[in-house]
């Protein structure tokens, strides 16, 4: 009980900081402070939340999961792209996006397009399809905490109780802390996963007896192919270099663009951003490559036997007998595992915080939709006017428990691993909106109505993809499941692990039809006024 | 110039993630790291550099500037 005593100080460590020790205002509270910190964040404080809110459960826990059924390709696949595609995203964008920010006074992302397009229910309709997009991510959040709290307490906290600890925990400091204690947590935690990989990769180690013979041992075995890339498409991972395009798109991440004082912060942010990816995600996906290697572990034996089991006679299976060996065979708990296997019990303890730390991502999501509805709706039709900024911001935190607690009853009834849910349907669908980002800011021609043209777009590609995961079972592991040829080539097909578009994930299609519609769309149709126009690109032509 | 060459650079860089020449090899550096993992790593540290050499020669700075004359002074309220 020792990890799971120190994993309860820890959250309520969190709890102090995010609801007592930066709660600055008394009196009055002002929209802009609780919901952007004033727009007053510093360099170091701007730096690790921005990146912390960007690593959610899956980066230790679906990370690790990941590369023990799949290998090393699981950080070429998530990682090393993020670290290239999110900075310069944050580089080109976010900084115009604080810049406007501090300019016009815009809040949320909605806000500026409503401006830029001259548009309202347009901007309401995005804002719906973000939100919706958005609430799969608040749901991994406590479905990480529940795995990591019942995987520390050795079973004894319910997969529920810990998804509802960790529920709660977080409500709590958002709803009183604001995005002051958001951000203040979110460094708290951001410069403790950061050394949870370092140290849970040096005693996992020392605990094997180095990584050397284990490495060699699977180099010669069967279990070869996990050290190389061979079973992966490169299409496939070619797919993946799109996936990060969307995290610039993340309401939460622009919002956390306005919160900086001055626009030099975002310099450290954009530079540090790939090594911090690195110092994570490295040792994870090491160490959930390596958990193959254990063979005292009951637990890992037991998915390697149904991954084993799933590989040689899944074709002969029913498509929900597959389904119980995927979930078997899934590694989310995996780091969990090799940490109650080799760590002493209060390092267990430590590191698992580290793991919680992570896990409770959640929290800028769910501030983040708080702060869109009370700015994109409540306060865009009439709210703010007539009851004022007082009650906007009570608004804001009944919205948090209302929000909380949906997602807490989804994530209790959701079967779909961590990774799946989150790749296939929150981050695709946030990529494809990326276009409306660049051309907003970038693209003079851009109108309304190639904006709304995207969110349908992008509306439909998600409900697409999820419905014919839905309908079409995935197979075995091997072949695809061919729905759809083009001249002999695979233009539709069901994969073992979601849907391929001419070999490519639907990620890719979905953003290029984006910007295809956006440009198309935008060509035959009125453009803003040209006023609206040279506020964003000044006199001349673009 | 500078603009196309650092364009140039983050375009290589992205190919550069194509990584198929380590595609099939499970070869361990240092004995214990596979290849592909390793030329990943090193990816993610071209790329800090990278963003160091867009941070350095083309900072938006002019958006500074804007935000300075628009609103003198209220830099400092919080």
């Amino acid at each position: 009980m020792i990890p799971a005593t120190v994993v309860f100080l820890y959250l309520g460590v969190v709890l102090y900081i995010g609801i007592f020790a930066f709660r600055r205002t008394g009196g009055k509270e002002k929209a802009e402070d609780y919901f952007l910190a004033g727009r007053s964040l510093g360099p170091f404080v701007f730096l690790f939340s921005l990146f912390g809110t960007n690593m959610t459960a899956f980066a230790i826990l679906g990370s690790s999961g990941h590369a023990f059924n799949n290998g090393i390709v699981t950080f070429g696949l998530m990682a090393s792209s993020s670290g290239l595609v999110i900075p310069l995203t944050i580089f080109l964008i976010g900084t115009r996006m604080w810049a406007l920010g501090k300019k016009y006074g815009f809040m949320t992302p909605v806000q500026m397009f409503r401006d830029r397009w001259e548009c309202s229910h347009i901007g309401t309709m995005i804002f719906a399809v973000q939100a919706v997009l958005l609430v799969p991510y608040i749901i991994i959040g406590i479905m990480g905490g529940g795995t990591t709290l019942s995987a520390i307490s050795g079973g004894r906290v319910p997969f529920w109780f810990g998804g509802a600890i960790v529920a709660m925990v977080v409500m709590s400091y958002v709803f009183f802390g604001g995005m002051r204690g958001t951000a203040w947590v979110n460094t708290f935690q951001t410069v403790l996963f950061l050394c949870f990989g370092v140290i849970a990769l040096v005693v996992i180690g020392y605990g094997m007896g180095g990584f050397g013979s284990a490495a060699q041992a699977m180099q010669n075995s069967p279990l070869s192919y996990l050290l190389t890339r061979e079973r992966i498409s490169p299409y496939y991972f070619f797919s993946y270099t799109f996936i990060p395009l969307s995290a610039i798109a993340f309401p939460h991440i622009v919002i956390f663009c306005l919160t900086a004082k001055k626009m030099a912060q975002f310099k450290k942010t954009v530079i540090f951003y790939p090594v911090c990816i690195l110092a994570i995600w490295l040792p994870c996906v090491f160490l959930g490559v390596m958990a193959n290697r254990v063979a005292d572990v009951p637990q890992i034996r037991a998915k390697q036997e149904a991954r084993r089991t799933l590989a040689t006679q899944g074709r002969n299976m029913e498509p929900e007998q597959r389904d119980q060996l995927r979930d078997q065979a899934a590694g989310d708990d995996v780091i969990m595992l090799l940490l109650q296997r080799y760590a002493p019990l209060w390092l267990a303890g430590l590191l698992g915080a580290g793991i919680m730390a992570a896990v409770m991502a959640s929290d800028s999501q769910i501030l983040a939709l708080s702060t869109m509805f009370t700015e994109d709706v409540f306060a865009f039709y009439g709210g703010k006017r007539r009851f004022g900024e007082t009650v906007q911001v009570l608004t804001g935190r009944i919205f948090i428990v209302l929000i909380t607690l949906f997602a807490y009853t989804i994530a209790l009834q959701a079967p779909e691993s961590i990774f799946e849910l989150a790749i296939q349907y929150g981050f695709s669908g946030f990529a494809a909106m990326s276009p409306l980002l660049i051309a907003a800011l970038f693209w003079k021609g851009s109108t309304k109505w190639g904006a709304l043209a995207v969110t349908v777009w992008v509306a439909l590609t998600v409900a697409a993809v999820a419905i014919f995961q839905e309908v079409v079972p995935a197979p075995a592991p091997g072949p695809s499941t061919v729905i759809w040829s083009v001249g002999g080539s695979e233009a539709l097909s069901r994969t073992p692990g979601g849907t391929a578009v001419f070999g490519f994930l639907p990620v890719v299609p979905m953003v290029l039809g984006s910007a295809l519609l956006m440009w198309l769309v935008s060509l035959v149709t009125r453009k803003p006024a040209q006023s609206t126009l040279a506020r964003y690109f000044g006199g001349g032509n673009q | 110039m500078k603009s196309t060459l650092l364009v140039i650079a983050v375009a290589a860089l992205y190919i550069l993630h194509q990584d198929i020449w380590f595609w099939r090899s499970s070869y361990l550096v240092f004995g214990f790291i596979p290849i592909g993992l390793f030329y990943q790593g090193m990816f993610s540290v071209a790329a800090s550099l990278l963003m160091w050499l867009l941070v350095t020669f083309a900072w938006p700075s002019h958006l500074e500037r804007e935000i300075e004359q628009t609103k003198p002074g209220e830099d400092e309220r919080a």
